[in-house]
């Protein structure tokens, strides 16, 4: 889809609101670090794969931060940011720029104002997150499903019909598991939610998905209850 | 078939030197932060051996007293990609520890989602860590991604004060002390340091076969001093690693034109918007690598690499495109090389792409090893075993 870089699509939304936004991007620590202009040679768009797929351009990304051009950040930081690979192919940039990650801040800045581009971007990636946030484990073996992943053809149908016995066929003895990847002790997971509630990760997953949330921080607040913590996430 | 370039230029080879490094080496201040009391940094345990990074310095790498720090992806969905690298840390007789204290770094989803912090990212890396530290054991991470996002997070610990107190007051209500590897070590560079031992015990002969190599982003792009070199590969100007192990294995690697090229992986874009991954794995990866090669087999050092450039061929196949290339990780090509089995140890029925024509092309019988693992699959289903252990494996 072209990507829209006219200043009309957006018009709704105030100056005020977009360079409200803009400052919490400058505000993050790493932001000096990876920002340092652009000479615009195109060097990042040329390593860049994201580039070849969509109508997309670290380019204008990293040049519309230098020149803090509010209206145009706000455009990309919607329509833009969530077409990156985050493989950092970019960090070969001559003005010593990492244009992903002057994409990661601005996709954080998304997340945690609930931008519903964000929203849209993570449709269908509700029950990653929730793997993630409660077992610590981005994926196992039981997501090997053949509704999840239609396009890998039909082997995927047969590792998800054999899947307890082939884990069972796995000589490390922490790889019996179908719920997660490995074993992970009872503690391991409580220091995991620990460092969730002491990092305010959770209200971000509540600005991009309230009902996830809730999920989540019924299961982690037992956890934690029957590990002997009074914490709630409120 | 294009071979293997050593990079010259009037007859000169170029030779990294460590005083005309770009950058400081970020060792002395992790060292320096100790002197002042602000961490305490796990040694390499004795004894290592040494490796040449893109500047010229030279990388520790544990032989041993290895704290496996296992992948999500792979762990749950090519399980044979570590299996192959414990198998390999068995046949050597080295000690090692495959933890329950361990989580996935987490940073597939922050890649993907953005739902989480610096100061989380940093805390639970720290925790691993820390976990590692109590049992005396040091960190050999599987995961080409948790490998680059350690390395970042050490650099903003290095450099942040502000993240560096957050992070040690975190770990401090968990109980655990801040600690810090001197090195952060993938185990793709465990292999390729162990590669002439490896091949010295190499029991199937693979000089007939012809491989590409896929490096893995994450690996090379990011902190990108940390990673391998050698002037004997690629004139060093490029990353050694997976290429120089298999090249000590016999096996022929032969250059493409998007070798710099990521996989397609996308982190967001594996789970939720494959269209990008398939095309950009089948049009940019596999097709140029099979009309610039024709290779046996593509191998690779990651989680994503591996998952992408193998699956993503199903879909390219339907669309009538060059396809049918398979797929590896070093460790399993290494395991394989020193003969392990490859369903019981490699578990390459867990692979999509087919992979019976390269090993039959390296003489190995796979209709009777499919039959050998599945008489233990029969047993575990019989309830005659609950499950194959590392001596049925063999
Ligand atoms: S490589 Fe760097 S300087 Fe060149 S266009 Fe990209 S961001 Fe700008
Ligand atoms: S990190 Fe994003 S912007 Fe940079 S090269 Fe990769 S896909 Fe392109």
């Amino acid at each position: 889809m072209a990507l829209d870089l006219s200043y009309n699509k957006y018009s709704d939304v105030s100056y005020d609101e977009k360079e409200r936004l803009f400052e919490e991007c400058k505000a993050d620590d790493r932001w000096s670090h990876v920002l340092y202009g652009c000479y615009e040679c195109g060097i990042c768009v040329a390593a860049c794969p994201s580039a070849r797929f969509y109508d997309f351009s670290p380019r204008i990304i990293a040049q519309a931060a230098a020149r803090e051009d509010v209206d145009l950040v706000y455009t990309l930081m919607n329509d833009s940011v969530w077409d990156c690979s985050q493989c950092f192919s970019c960090d070969r940039c001559p003005r010593q720029n990492s244009p992903g990650q002057i994409i990661t801040v601005m996709r954080e800045v998304a997340v945690r104002n609930g931008l519903q581009t964000a929203k849209k971007a993570l449709e269908g990636y509700g029950r990653i997150i929730y793997k993630i946030m409660s077992t610590g484990s981005q994926v196992s073996p039981d997501m090997l499903q053949p509704n999840a992943f239609p396009d890998w053809g039909g082997h995927v149908g047969e590792i998800s019909d054999n899947l307890e016995v082939w884990r069972k066929a796995l000589p490390p003895e922490t790889l019996h598991t179908t719920e997660t990847g490995w074993v992970v002790d009872d503690k391991t997971i409580i220091e995991l939610y620990l460092i969730w509630h002491m990092t305010g990760v959770m209200d971000m997953i509540e600005s991009i998905d309230e009902g996830l949330h809730m999920i989540l921080v019924d299961v982690m607040e037992e956890k934690l209850e029957e590990a002997g913590y009074d914490v709630t996430f409120d | 078939m294009i071979h293997l370039p050593v990079v010259k230029a009037n007859g000169r080879t170029f030779k990294a030197n460590p005083d005309e490094a770009p950058t400081h080496d970020l060792r002395d201040e992790i060292f320096q932060l100790e002197k002042e009391g602000e961490w305490e940094v796990m040694r390499v345990p004795e004894p290592y051996m040494e490796v040449m990074t893109k500047y010229g310095r030279t990388k520790k790498i544990p032989v041993e007293k290895t704290w496996h720090h296992k992948s999500c992806g792979q762990c749950g969905h090519i399980p044979g990609y570590s299996t192959s690298i414990f198998w390999l840390n068995r046949e050597f007789g080295l000690d090692y520890h495959d933890p329950t204290d361990q989580t996935s770094c987490t940073a597939w989803n922050y890649y993907a989602s953005a739902t989480s912090n610096p100061a989380a990212q940093a805390a639970v890396a720290m925790r691993n860590f820390a976990a590692a530290h109590e049992v005396g054991y040091f960190p050999l991470i599987h995961c080409g991604t948790s490998f680059g996002h350690y390395k970042e997070v050490r650099h903003a610990l290095v450099h942040q004060h502000d993240l560096r107190r957050k992070v040690r007051d975190i770990l401090k209500r968990l109980g655990k002390k801040l600690v810090i590897p001197e090195e952060i070590v993938h185990y793709s560079e465990w292999v390729l340091a162990m590669r002439h031992r490896i091949a010295e015990r190499q029991v199937i002969d693979m000089s007939n076969i012809t491989a590409t190599v896929h490096p893995a982003c994450h690996y090379h792009k990011l902190i990108e001093e940390d990673a391998i070199y050698d002037s004997e590969i690629y004139g060093a100007q490029r990353t050694a690693i997976v290429t120089s192990t298999l090249e000590a294995l016999g096996i022929t690697v032969g250059d493409y034109s998007t070798w710099y090229d990521c996989c397609g992986f996308g982190f967001r874009h594996i789970l939720v918007s494959r269209d990008f991954s398939r095309s950009f794995s089948v049009k940019r990866k596999i097709e140029k690598m099979i009309e610039e090669v024709n290779p046996d087999i593509t191998v690779t050092h990651d989680t994503g690499c591996v998952t992408t450039l193998d699956q993503s061929q199903f879909a390219g196949k339907a669309h009538g495109c060059k396809v049918g290339l398979p797929v590896m990780a070093d460790s399993q090509v290494a395991a394989l090389a020193m003969g392990a089995h490859p369903y019981k140890v490699l578990q390459l029925h867990w692979h999509n792409t087919d992979n019976k024509p390269f090993l039959e092309k390296i003489g190995i019988d796979y209709e009777q090893k499919w039959r050998e693992f599945e008489a233990e699959v029969a047993k575990i289903k019989a309830g005659e075993k609950e499950f194959m252990t590392w001596d049925d494996a063999k």
